[in-house]
């Protein structure tokens, strides 16, 4: 269902007031001038649009990474409040983590977080400065199908390679999708590290989840 | 011309007679002096041989004397890791919570053994080269060491929600970085590498940053008694180039994210500009594919002067192997003699 309301548009003043880091009046929009939606309508219609766009003015240089997390941690903790506790708006799938390899970088770990969140996904959340032999044991353990690699430094995105062949080793069978600086500035890199996808802004990540929970399951 | 003389022409929005080219090694000399990268930085002399080394080598325009960023997140208290095939890297962050601000207090120099170690290295090379090559010494800038200081994310929070502690750290790192760039210029180093990339575009909107790391950097700066050269460590500046010119600063490092002929017009002759070539993609590079290379930046940016060739990040990653560092060399060596006639017919 579309929505309009006193013909205004309420994306494009979502995204301008994210952009502006004015959480009131995101706040508000996603609140009181949006009443009538269904959490799920807020979300899929406007939050995540919203963030998506965000990452791919980010590709151009049009927007910064401040407000791109900024904007995130908004529009988690808005989320946070219009979803009912068990929400409808939480897909079934198998389980999929998260992490920052080898160092204490997290700014991309949490963006990509919060939109994979914002999207309906639930994640295990394995930290930050995480060594491959322990997250392989994590990993293990949990069943995790689908892990989200988030690197700052090339030599942890190297790191990456040794944690595939652990896993091909190991005979377990997950897809690995990274993301962060070394990637960007290397668009080979993600291949050479046997990685199965890469997310070149955060924006990427909902449509590669998206296909491949469908591929494991 | 000594390569002093010829940074020195360069930054005179001049053509000396080669352009200058400055490999920023860290890890290499490690592996040349068959140690590793904890024992490396353990002592000034290695760090300086290891320099020197790199110089003859590679026949470049500077001397290097950076150790590690997060050397100075040592010097407040903090941890650093060492690995065997990375540069150190800062550990968890030692601000946890933002009141955490309110009790710190900035290290002093002289009485801090990581920056001594690098003062004692910033005199070892000046007593060898003299005033033959720049001795190029680091300071994280005021506002992106606390990248390192409470992590990005907290950083970025407390920037927009918290503007009486931003000011606080701000104050304090200001006084530690002014005090710790003119200690490396008394030791002798030639000019001050200004790393700056929370300023960048990437980081932040030119709004903020006018409010922010522009007046951080005018404040710093005319405080640093030497050269400096701000470096964006990978991230774009092209849309702040005006304010950048108006710091005070020397030069630029640009990211390979931008154009270089885009960078250098918007320079205008005020900035000498340093870059940007692709330090990640680097390690992969075929001699062919580096002479290729370093020809289109020579070409987009070397003629007039005003700039020097350099890796876009300011620190070239020990993974990338010497015969591309070699290749590099062998390519600026040949093509970048002035007046750069091989220019005059090409697209760039």
């Amino acid at each position: 269902m579309t929505h309009m309301v006193e013909s205004r548009n309420i994306p494009n003043e979502l995204y301008d007031a994210l952009l502006a880091v004015d959480r009131l009046s995101a706040n508000k929009l996603l609140t009181e001038t949006t009443s009538d939606w269904t959490a799920t309508e807020r979300i899929e219609q406007l939050v995540s649009p919203a963030l998506s766009r965000m990452g791919e003015e980010w590709e151009k240089g049009k927007v910064s990474l401040s407000q791109m997390y900024m904007s995130a941690l908004i529009c988690g903790a808005i989320v946070g409040t219009i979803l009912p506790p068990q929400a409808s708006h939480t897909k079934v799938h198998p389980p999929i983590a998260i992490v920052t390899l080898e160092d204490y970088h997290l700014l991309g770990k949490k963006i990509v977080s919060s939109l994979v969140r914002s999207a309906g996904y639930e994640l295990i959340d394995y930290g930050q400065g995480v060594t491959v032999g322990v997250l392989f044991e994590k990993l293990t353990r949990d069943g995790v199908r689908i892990l989200m690699i988030s690197t700052l430094m090339l030599r942890s995105a190297l790191k990456v390679r040794t944690l595939v062949n652990m896993i091909n080793g190991g005979g377990l069978d997950i897809k690995v999708v990274v993301g962060g600086a070394p990637f960007l500035f290397d668009d080979k890199l993600w291949e050479d590290v046997g990685a199965d996808a890469m997310a070149r802004t955060a924006s990427d990540i909902t449509s590669i989840l998206d296909r491949m929970v469908k591929e494991v399951r | 011309m000594t390569s002093l003389q010829r940074v020195l022409t360069t930054l005179g929005q001049k053509e000396p007679d080669r352009v200058p080219f400055f490999l920023l090694l860290t890890m290499h000399g490690a592996k040349e002096l068959g140690l590793s990268i904890k024992e490396y930085f353990s002592k000034p002399e290695t760090v300086v041989e290891g320099q020197l080394r790199m110089r003859k080598k590679y026949r470049h325009d500077c001397i290097y004397n950076f150790f590690y960023a997060p050397v100075e997140v040592e010097a407040w208290g903090g941890e650093v890791i060492y690995y065997e095939d990375g540069p150190p890297n800062s550990g968890a962050p030692f601000i946890r919570k933002f009141d955490d601000i309110k009790k710190l207090a900035p290290p002093r120099v002289g009485d801090t053994l990581c920056l001594v170690k690098v003062l004692k290295a910033h005199e070892i090379m000046k007593a060898k080269v003299g005033d033959e090559v720049p001795i190029i010494g680091v300071v994280m800038s005021p506002f992106s060491l606390p990248v390192m200081q409470m992590g990005f994310d907290k950083y970025i929070q407390l920037m927009y929600e918290r503007p009486e502690l931003f000011e606080h750290l701000m104050k304090m790192n200001e006084e530690f970085c002014v005090e710790w760039a003119n200690a490396q210029l008394n030791a002798g180093a030639t000019a001050i590498c200004y790393f700056d990339p929370v300023s960048s575009t990437t980081i932040i909107p030119r709004e903020m940053y006018f409010k922010t790391g522009y007046e951080i950097a005018k404040r710093t700066i005319s405080r640093i008694k030497g050269p400096t050269a701000i470096h964006m460590a990978s991230g774009r500046c092209l849309p702040i180039i005006d304010d950048l010119a108006k710091t005070g600063t020397a030069m630029i490092g640009v990211s390979v994210l931008e154009d270089l002929c885009e960078i250098k017009a918007a320079c205008k002759g005020r900035l000498t500009v340093f870059g940007n070539l692709n330090g990640i993609e680097m390690r992969r590079w075929t001699p062919e594919q580096t002479e290729a290379v370093v020809k289109t930046a020579l070409a987009k940016a070397g003629p007039g002067g005003g700039f020097i060739l350099a890796d876009n990040h300011g620190e070239i990653p020990c993974q990338v192997p010497d015969h591309v560092l070699t290749a590099i060399s062998e390519a600026v060596h040949r093509w970048g003699i002035y007046p750069l006639s091989w220019t005059k017919d090409r697209q760039v």
